[in-house]
């Protein structure tokens, strides 16, 4: 996938100004925070789920190669294999190997952020293979020919008129002709051209909430059923997933999926949550004749222990995002990689590189709303200060910034000139602001005043005033 | 009640408070001193480093830190009228010392007796009933630190709801942020505009005449995207109300004929 993190501010501006894009976000944001608000308000557990989850996953971080291990002899204990990719490179080459095996032709695809990570579908179209997305949302995104701008809502930048149109145009090598407007048509003819994909499909490739580390298993939620015509109808199954989806047990599982619908989408639990463990043995009915799991690095080993290891606890619910007044006014494609929202802010930096991606840490208010709902507990404000932190020591914000930073600090830290400095801020404010109370616009500070005015000082400074009235 | 002996409390202006709305000031004094307590404001206060904080400067926000610490330590409690302030002394001044075996102890006793001041009237003073009118439908922003760190969410309107005539219509979103991030509003202005705009649609929403709020940066903000928009709407702090300091005080970014 190719990086634009590097063009946030043009990005978004530009999103700012899609009228249709703004209609998209307004109408998912209410959607996700009324419903989330609404399922939790009647889970009095809810916090001591957040704490247990929490320490399930930090548990598990702490001894994650014995888990890892663990998974996966019991992925070949069920006939299947577990191949191990340090970077997106190498999970590229595992797979398209596995897919050359398999002799693939179709490849059908079930939601997986580390498949946009590894940028997996370009290699394999490279190859000269069909990659069909099946997730509705991710299926309309690829007829856009644009990436997700959302971790579970990948399609939630677009109008219903943008799908009708996106259908309209793509569905006549099908022989639909007809536009259709309303949503359970288009949901109904996307499953029609989907089913037959299915069949003819080679290789399925699908996601992974978890790795269930004492059986085997690999589990992934979805509310279409897609993910399990992926996995059971191909000949070859493989999961891509990040090595900290690992939990040591079925019943971990079962406890943070009681967070992970809920904090995504409002929902108790998901339509479907599948376990998927081993190939297909004698006597099943369906099932791969082969399962493969890539388990992919690409930095995340790096991030334990270190200042960015509470990110590994994070489930991809998107609740952050949902809740993140940056990510609601631009939506995900201003972030210009995979992950956007306040946890992208934290991984895109640490996979692309902080002076890529410099302005993700910085476009946030601090507000905490993201922490504040994040079912794991994962401190994000503290993280992005983290890659501020690096910033300034490594220099990267520009000179003025910089410059800025470095005479307000010298001036606070001189309380005698900071008074006089003040004073004659103040005095030059208020003969701006004359009697309006107010200015309009002013040299220096034409971010402020390009949409608000500026306030003026009320008259002299509060310490001048209380000084004169209470003398000590 | 009041306590006894008087509390000792040291009033940290803020620096926008001090520059640009010395009336909060005032007001902030005037409260402490009817619940009871000695106001002293020392004249070496600054700022609390949160702009170098937030910007990544560890250097300058501990020295800023050990400034402040070293003229307010002295008193019995440190009041701001700012919940991002305080949060920022409260919460994160002992995670700048954290490492600093000096200063970590020191740090954590300072941090532990700064508050923001509607919540030490109310939960430190137990002071509750504010002489004040404001006959006006107004609602409240939370300002978004005071509310995450410091849980300050019941006491500002606890205060409110004893002053003659005032009437509080809620935000139909009383978690948002309004979109000042203090460096953030100067750094990204298209999506704090976008963000504070959206505030403003929900405060006319409520058909508040008066929007308050615990946090001139907050305020500053959301007054001069209202007076751009030519809003009648007018922004108060909220400790001039409780103080019953507004009647001859121009709302922030009003004249005085406007009052």
């Amino acid at each position: 996938m190719q990086i634009h993190s590097h063009e946030f501010k043009e990005r978004a501006v530009t999103a700012l100004h899609n009228s249709d894009l703004q209609r998209a976000l307004a109408k998912a944001k209410g959607g996700f925070v009324d419903k989330r608000r609404a399922v939790i308000d009647i889970l009095p557990e809810f916090q001591a789920l957040r704490n247990r989850a929490r320490e399930i996953k930090e548990h598990t971080l702490a001894n994650l190669d014995f888990y890892l291990e663990q998974f996966e002899q019991q992925v070949q204990q069920q006939g299947g294999q577990v191949h191990w990719a340090e970077n997106p490179q190498q999970a590229r080459d595992i797979i398209l190997k596995l897919c050359r095996e398999a002799n693939a032709r179709s490849v059908t695809k079930g939601k997986s952020m580390i498949s946009e990570e590894i940028a997996l579908n370009e290699a394999l179209e490279a190859d000269g293979i069909e990659v069909v997305e099946t997730d509705l949302g991710e299926y309309i995104i690829q007829l856009a020919k644009e990436p997700p701008s959302h971790i579970i809502a990948p399609a939630v930048h677009k109008t219903r008129e943008q799908i009708s149109d996106l259908f309209h145009e793509h569905h006549q090598k099908y022989g639909l002709t007809q536009r259709l407007t309303e949503v359970p048509d288009l949901v109904n003819e996307a499953r029609q051209i989907l089913r037959e994909k299915y069949l003819q499909a080679d290789v399925g490739i699908t996601g992974a909430n978890f790795l269930i580390a004492e059986t085997g298993s690999t589990v992934i939620v979805t509310n279409e059923g897609n993910g399990d015509l992926t996995n059971c109808l191909p000949k070859v199954h493989i999961v891509t997933a990040s090595l900290e989806k690992v939990v040591p047990t079925l019943e971990d599982a079962s406890t943070i999926l009681r967070l992970l619908g809920r904090s995504a989408t409002g929902q108790e639990m998901t339509s479907y949550t599948t376990f998927t463990t081993g190939n297909k043995r004698d006597g099943d009915v369906s099932g791969p004749e082969q399962f493969h799991v890539v388990l992919v690095d690409n930095g995340r080993s790096k991030m334990l222990g270190n200042q960015f290891h509470d990110m590994l606890r994070c489930i991809r619910c998107g609740a952050c995002m949902n809740h993140c007044p940056v990510y609601g006014s631009i939506g995900g494609h201003a972030y210009g990689w995979v992950y956007p929202g306040p946890m992208g802010s934290v991984l895109t930096p640490l996979m692309i590189g902080l002076d890529v991606a410099g302005d993700l840490p910085n476009a946030c208010t601090m507000n905490g709303r993201c922490e504040s709902v994040c079912p794991m507990s994962i401190p994000l404000s503290h993280l992005l200060r983290q890659h501020r932190i690096q910033q300034f020591e490594r220099q990267l914000p520009d000179l003025r910034t910089r410059l800025g930073l470095r005479v307000w600090s010298f001036v606070a830290q001189r309380p005698r000139l900071y008074r006089f400095a003040t004073g004659m801020a103040g005095r030059v404010l208020r003969l701006l602001g004359g009697r309006r109370g107010r200015v309009r616009s002013l040299p220096l500070t034409g971010s402020w005043t390009a949409s608000r005015d500026f306030p003026t000082p009320q008259g002299e400074s509060f310490i001048q005033q209380w000084q004169r009235s209470n003398p000590s | 009640m009041t306590p006894e002996p008087p509390l000792n409390v040291g009033l940290f202006a803020t620096c926008l408070v001090d520059l640009f709305r010395p009336n909060v000031g005032f007001a902030a004094a005037k409260l402490l001193q009817a619940a009871g307590c000695k106001v002293y404001v020392p004249s070496q206060q600054t700022c609390c480093g949160q702009p170098a904080f937030n910007s990544g400067d560890l250097a300058d926000s501990r020295a800023l830190a050990e400034q402040v610490i070293t003229v307010f330590e002295k008193f019995d409690y440190i009041v701001l009228p700012s919940g991002s302030c305080a949060g920022m002394m409260r919460r994160h001044y002992p995670e700048l010392f954290a490492d600093d075996p000096k200063w970590r102890e020191r740090a954590q006793n300072f941090a532990d007796r700064c508050y923001e001041l509607t919540s030490f009237l109310t939960d430190i003073c137990h002071y509750t009933a504010p002489k004040a009118r404001y006959p006006h439908k107004v609602t409240y922003h939370d300002s978004c630190s005071g509310m995450r760190e410091l849980g300050v969410k019941t006491q500002p309107r606890q205060l409110l709801q004893q002053v003659d005539g005032l009437q509080l219509s809620e935000l139909r979103d009383t978690e948002a942020c309004c979109g000042f991030g203090g460096t953030f509003c100067l750094k990204y202005p298209e999506i704090s505009a976008r963000i504070v705009n959206d505030k403003i649609e929900d405060i006319h929403s409520t058909e508040a005449d008066t929007v308050l709020a615990g946090d001139l940066g907050c305020l500053m903000n959301i007054a001069g995207r209202l007076r751009r928009l030519n809003s009648p709407v007018k922004a108060y702090h909220v400790a001039e109300v409780l103080a019953d300091l507004t009647a001859d005080t121009p709302a922030i970014g009003q004249s005085s004929q406007e009052v």
